[in-house]
C-alpha cells in the first residue's frame, strides 16, 4: 500500500494534465502546478471533459468522477505544492529548467517529498544533481496519452536510494499503472528504440524505397503493429521528432538519431502531422483521444 | 484477373504449405511466377508476358534481371511475403520494382497477389525492401541492450507491448523465430550497406555458431 497521498504535477501540458489525471483517479490529492494560468484553465476543461466521457462509457461512476475532480486543484504558485508526498515534473525538456525546479521545490517541500521526473531522454542523475535530496529523485516516465496508457519506465539514478524507488514504484502500483525498470540512459526503453525507428523510416522514404502508405501497410500487415510508424509519426507531430531527434543525438551521437532532412524540411513547410492538418497523410479533422 | 503459371524451384519461402495462391495457377498463365529458393537464377526475360514475378529471398531483383545505369525495368517484379525466420508467412507481401518498371505490371502482379488474399506493399530494389531494412537495427539494439542490462528481456518486451502496442516484444519475437536466422538476414543487409547498426549483434552470432556446431554434428 502506498503511503503518498497528495501529489503534485509541474507542467498542464498534454502529459502533466494526463499524469494529474491518473493520481487523482486513483484517489490522490492532486495540485497541478503551472506558471501560465491559460494552461491551468485549459487542462481543467480537458480533465472535467475527460471524466465526463468516463462516467458515459461506464468506466467510472458520476460519485467516483466527481470525488476526483473534487480532490484536484490547479495552482500558479510553486509554495502551493509544499504538502505534496510526491511531485512529478513535466515541464519543458531542458535540463536546467528541470535542475531549477527540483532546486526550488527542495526548498518548499518536507524531507519527506520524493520528486519524479517524467523526462523521457534527459539523465535521472542529472536532473537531481545539486538539487539537495538526489537521494529522492526518482525518474518515472508515463507513455502519451498518460490517462490511457498502462505503462511507466521507472529508472533510478546514480543516488537514488532504494527506499525511493520502493516507494514510487508501489505508488505507481497503486495508481493502477504498470512499471517497468529501466537503467537511467537516454530513452530508457521505448524512446530509445522508437526514435532512430521512425527516423530510419523517414530516411527510407526520403530514399524512394517506399511511399508512406506503403511503409505503413508493410508494419501493420506484416508485423501485426496497430499503427503504422508514418501514422504515429503525424500523431506525435513532426516538430516533437525534431526535438526528441535534437535530445538524442546530443548525448547519444548516434547517426541514427540525427533528425533526418526529410523531416527537417516537412517541419519548416508547416507538415507537422495531425495538428497543422498534413503530415506524412492528409487529415480534415483533429482526432482527440479521452475517456 | 489476369491469369499465371508457376514455375516451381522448391523451397519457396512465401508459401510453404497450401494456399489460394497456389491454387489458382494456371499452366496456360499470361504471367509467370518463378517460386522457391531457385527463382532468381531460374528467371529467363520474356517479353510477351504481362508480367513475372520472382521470389527473393535476401537477393535483390537486379542479380535476376541485371543492372544499368538506373534506368533498368520490364515486366519483371521482385517478390517476398515477409516472414521472420522459422516463424509463419505473413500476409504481407513485398512487391519489388524497377526504376523503369511497366506500371502495368505492376498492377497486375498486386491484383494477383491482392486476390488471394494478400495485402501488398510495393518497394524500390533494395537490400532488406522494407520490413528487414526498418527492423533489423531495432532488433539488433535490443539484443545489444539487453546484454548491457538495460532491462530485463520480460521488461524490455512488456515495454513495447504496452507502451506502443507491438503484439509481440523483440527478444522474445527472436527468440520464437530463430536468432540465427536474424544472423544471416543481418550478416546479408551488413555486406551490402556497410552501417554498423545492421551488423549482426553478439546474441543473433552465437545462435548462429551454435546452430552450425549442431548442424555438423
Amino acid at each position: 500500500m502506498s503511503e503518498i497521498r497528495t501529489v503534485g504535477v509541474c507542467g498542464a501540458g498534454t502529459m502533466g494534465s494526463g499524469i494529474a489525471i491518473v493520481a487523482a483517479r486513483a484517489g490522490c490529492g492532486v495540485v497541478l502546478y503551472d506558471t501560465h494560468e491559460e494552461s491551468l484553465e485549459r487542462a481543467r476543461r480537458q480533465t472535467e471533459g475527460f471524466f465526463a466521457k468516463s462516467v458515459e462509457r461506464g468506466k467510472l461512476t458520476r460519485d467516483q468522477a466527481d470525488a476526483a475532480l473534487a480532490a484536484s486543484r490547479s495552482t500558479s504558485f510553486l509554495a502551493d505544492l509544499a504538502e505534496c508526498d510526491m511531485v512529478v515534473e513535466a515541464v519543458f525538456e531542458n535540463l536546467e529548467v528541470k535542475r531549477s525546479l527540483f532546486g526550488q521545490l527542495n526548498e518548499i517541500c518536507p524531507e519527506r517529498t520524493i520528486f519524479a521526473s517524467n523526462t523521457s531522454t534527459l539523465s535521472i542523475t542529472e536532473i537531481a544533481s545539486g538539487c539537495g535530496r538526489e537521494d529522492r529523485v526518482v525518474g518515472m516516465h508515463f507513455c502519451l496519452p498518460a490517462q490511457l496508457m498502462k505503462l511507466v519506465e521507472m529508472s533510478p539514478g546514480l543516488n537514488t536510494s532504494d527506499d525511493t524507488f520502493k516507494a514510487a514504484w508501489a505508488f505507481c502500483e497503486a495508481m493502477g499503472q504498470r512499471p517497468v525498470k529501466t537503467q537511467d540512459t537516454p530513452g530508457f526503453v521505448l524512446n530509445y528504440f522508437l526514435v532512430p525507428f521512425n527516423n530510419d523510416v523517414i530516411r527510407l522514404i526520403e530514399a524512394g524505397v517506399a511511399g508512406p502508405a506503403d511503409v505503413d501497410r508493410a508494419i501493420k500487415a506484416g508485423l501485426g503493429y496497430k499503427m503504422g510508424p508514418c501514422e504515429l509519426l503525424d500523431l506525435i507531430g513532426l516538430d516533437t521528432q525534431v526535438l526528441l531527434c535534437e535530445a538524442f543525438y546530443g548525448v547519444t551521437d548516434d547517426p541514427r538519431c540525427a533528425a533526418p532532412p526529410l523531416l527537417k524540411r516537412m517541419v519548416a513547410a508547416g507538415h507537422l502531422g495531425r495538428k497543422s492538418g498534413r503530415g506524412f497523410f492528409s487529415y480534415d479533422r483533429d482526432a482527440m483521444f479521452g475517456g | 484477373m489476369t491469369s499465371y503459371a508457376i514455375v516451381d524451384t522448391g523451397g519457396s519461402r512465401s508459401f510453404p504449405a497450401p494456399h489460394p495462391f497456389l491454387d489458382g495457377a494456371d499452366p496456360e498463365g499470361k504471367v509467370t511466377v518463378y517460386l522457391g529458393a531457385g527463382a532468381v537464377g531460374a528467371y529467363r526475360s520474356d517479353p510477351s508476358k504481362a508480367a513475372i514475378l520472382v521470389e527473393l529471398g535476401t537477393e535483390c531483383l537486379g542479380e535476376a534481371t541485371g543492372e544499368g545505369a538506373g534506368l533498368e525495368g520490364s515486366n519483371a517484379l521482385g517478390f517476398a511475403r515477409f516472414r521472420l525466420g522459422d516463424g509463419d508467412p505473413s500476409d504481407l507481401v513485398e512487391l519489388v520494382r524497377q526504376p523503369a518498371t511497366d506500371p502495368t505490371s505492376v498492377e497486375i502482379a498486386k491484383a494477383i497477389l491482392e486476390a488471394a488474399g494478400l495485402q501488398v506493399s510495393v518497394c524500390g530494389d533494395f537490400a532488406g525492401r522494407i520490413l528487414d531494412r526498418l527492423i533489423r537495427p531495432y532488433y539488433n539494439e535490443a539484443l545489444t541492450r539487453l546484454d548491457e542490462g538495460l532491462a530485463t528481456a520480460a521488461d524490455m518486451d512488456l515495454t513495447v507491448k504496452l507502451g506502443l502496442g507491438y503484439p509481440e516484444g523483440p527478444i522474445e519475437l527472436l527468440e520464437r523465430t530463430g536468432l540465427h536466422h536474424h544472423h544471416d538476414v543481418t550478416r546479408t543487409l551488413f555486406e551490402t550497406y556497410g552501417t554498423r547498426h545492421y551488423a549482426p549483434a553478439r546474441r543473433a552470432v552465437v545462435a548462429k555458431r551454435r546452430a552450425e556446431r549442431e548442424q555438423e554434428q
